[in-house]
């Protein structure tokens, strides 16, 4: 456990160095995040009645979404790991006594959350006092904060376990460009990153929020602006701990299959 | 892999620098230069092509990937309309008329213009050094570095919508109007290629992609979606007189939905190419600016 806890400092301690990259960061989240809400608002001024959720829990969800894009954005892999595997470095890492999976899992959330702690402050602080209807609402109730938080966890390891999946697939296919592609669209599609959930058409989010991906960003982001009842809060996080243990577990024996069949490549 | 690809570029380039550069009975000097740098850049892209070739399901693996990211933004919409019948007077067939017009122009530009997409890397890794000895303008030989037709995954997307969007939308096509929407694909990859340039330009400053720009590509495609003047009155002046979207965009769609009927928004597309003269300045002092990183 140690050394997985120093792989974590290691790789948190450096992704704090990327400060001018994080300010370009913030800045490119905002106008994201702003025309995001632009078209929201058109469709709101289009028609209100069929607003699935209220405009300024759909705000503050655009802007959690922004502040905290590096915890749940599947697109953001590791290319180092991608690189090493492509490459053939990844011997070296195969002759330490660790194991990959737990590091590759340790080195990803650092590199998450340092990310995450330096962009989602300024956002965050912004939004709040943007005027009335654009900016960011406190959350629902105390409650719904500290459920935030914990669901926040919990999605943030799930955004890691379905990564690490497609990080040993890599060893499958050699070349991953054509299989990252796919998830990415795929994961943003589902987990309600290109549109929140419940935007959809009922049936079709019913299923959607069964899905893994749904577990990543869906879950904290709702509980904030408390457009999910208390079943179905519940549902929601027992959902999320299934699915980590599933994947993770899936992910584990994939592994372990991976490194019995290794081919190193180049040298 | 990179290595490869460097290697075999070199050399097919020069071995055809002394076949087709030269043909016989005709000097160098007699050529014009731009005929000779057209020339020069078909046989860049060939050579990319062939390259590509080589690996081939990753090629189409690619292409497949490219259609799929554009699908789901497609579905975004789709589902979105679904749900509401119009937004700010524009009806779902029209919305994805717009829609394939922006991809279709973002495409092209990424297709053509992509070695500027991709130029941080030749910045740092001291390959634009070897670009600036050569007796050859370093605009073709950086858009000859990169030819990315698997972009087309991403086209035939678009081209699908498009023709989608003609048939539900019911307009009444004419000859005007289909010089129209030639008009906007010159015009829009004309303003791709323009920022794709802005955007290398900037490394020669930062020697890093600077990500914010990618707002003004990425962002513009993916917002583009819309209708600029779905983004309210500011938005609209702001793609009117700085980054000329709406020109390539909003204005000719207006016109080609009977919104407009002056003929001038006709024309609007093609006067969004100036955009590419501020582009080409800012490149040039760039490159009079720019200090080798080394290797």
């Amino acid at each position: 456990m140690k050394k997985y806890l120093s792989f974590f400092r290691l790789r948190f301690a450096m992704g704090l160095q990327y400060r001018a990259a994080a300010l370009a960061g913030v800045a490119t989240q905002f106008a994201w995040g702003f025309m995001e809400i632009m078209i929201f608002r058109a469709f709101y001024r289009a028609d209100p009645a069929s607003f699935p959720m209220s405009f300024s829990a759909t705000v503050s969800y655009l802007w959690l979404q922004q502040a905290f894009l590096a915890l749940f954005a599947a697109w953001m892999m590791e290319n180092e790991i991608f690189d090493s595997i492509v490459d053939g470095n990844i011997a070296y890492e195969l002759c330490r006594p660790v194991d990959l999976y737990n590091m590759w899992f340790s080195r990803s959330i650092a590199t998450r959350l340092s990310r995450a702690v330096l962009r989602c402050f300024p956002i965050l602080i912004v939004a709040a006092f943007l005027p009335k209807p654009y900016g960011i609402t406190p959350p629902a109730s105390p409650g719904h904060f500290l459920l935030f938080l914990v669901t926040m966890i919990l999605g943030l390891l799930m955004t890691v376990s379905l990564c690490e999946l497609i990080y040993i697939l890599a060893f499958f296919t050699i070349s991953p460009a054509g299989l990252r592609l796919m998830f990415d669209s795929a994961a943003d599609f589902f987990a309600g990153a290109l549109i929140p959930l419940p935007f959809f058409p009922e049936k079709m989010r019913q299923v959607m929020e069964l899905l893994p991906f749904a577990s990543m960003q869906n879950v904290p982001l709702r509980i904030y602006g408390g457009s999910m009842t208390g079943y179905e809060m519940q549902k929601a996080v027992f959902l999320q701990v299934f699915w980590l243990a599933a994947i993770t577990f899936t992910g584990k024996v994939l592994c372990l299959l991976a490194q019995r069949r290794v081919t190193v490549q180049g040298g | 892999m990179t290595n490869t690809h460097k290697t075999l570029h070199n050399t097919t380039h020069k071995d055809s620098a002394h076949k087709h550069m030269r043909p016989p009975g005709r000097t160098p000097h007699n050529e014009s230069r731009v005929r000779k740098s057209i020339r020069l850049y078909l046989h860049y892209v060939s050579v990319n092509i062939r390259c590509m070739m080589q690996y081939k399901t990753s090629f189409f693996l690619t292409a497949l990937g490219q259609f799929l990211v554009s699908f789901t933004a497609f579905l975004g919409v789709f589902f979105m309309f679904q749900r509401f019948s119009r937004v700010e007077g524009f009806t779902y067939s029209e919305v994805l008329l717009c829609f394939s017009i922006m991809l279709m122009e973002f495409s092209l530009a990424e297709m053509f213009a992509r070695g500027f997409d991709q130029f941080s890397g030749m910045v740092r890794s001291g390959e634009f050094d070897r670009v600036l000895v050569r007796p050859q303008s370093e605009i073709i030989q950086v858009l000859g570095s990169k030819f990315e037709l698997t972009r087309f995954g991403r086209m035939l997307q678009a081209v699908v919508m498009f023709v989608y969007g003609i048939i539900r939308s019911g307009i009444a096509w004419n000859l005007s109007k289909v010089l129209t929407v030639i008009f906007m694909l010159i015009g829009g990859t004309a303003v791709f290629t323009a920022l794709f340039l802005v955007y290398a330009a900037l490394c020669f400053f930062t020697l890093e992609s600077l990500e914010f720009m990618n707002i003004f590509t990425d962002g513009a495609r993916e917002f583009g979606k819309y209708p600029v003047g779905v983004y309210g009155e500011k938005m609209l002046l702001f793609s009117t007189f700085f980054v000329p979207y709406a020109l390539i965009q909003y204005y000719p769609l207006l016109y080609i939905l009977d919104r407009r009927t002056h003929p001038v928004y006709m024309f609007l597309p093609l006067l969004a190419c100036w955009f590419l003269i501020p582009a080409l300045m800012f490149w040039k002092f760039g490159v009079r600016h720019y200090k080798s990183s080394g290797s």
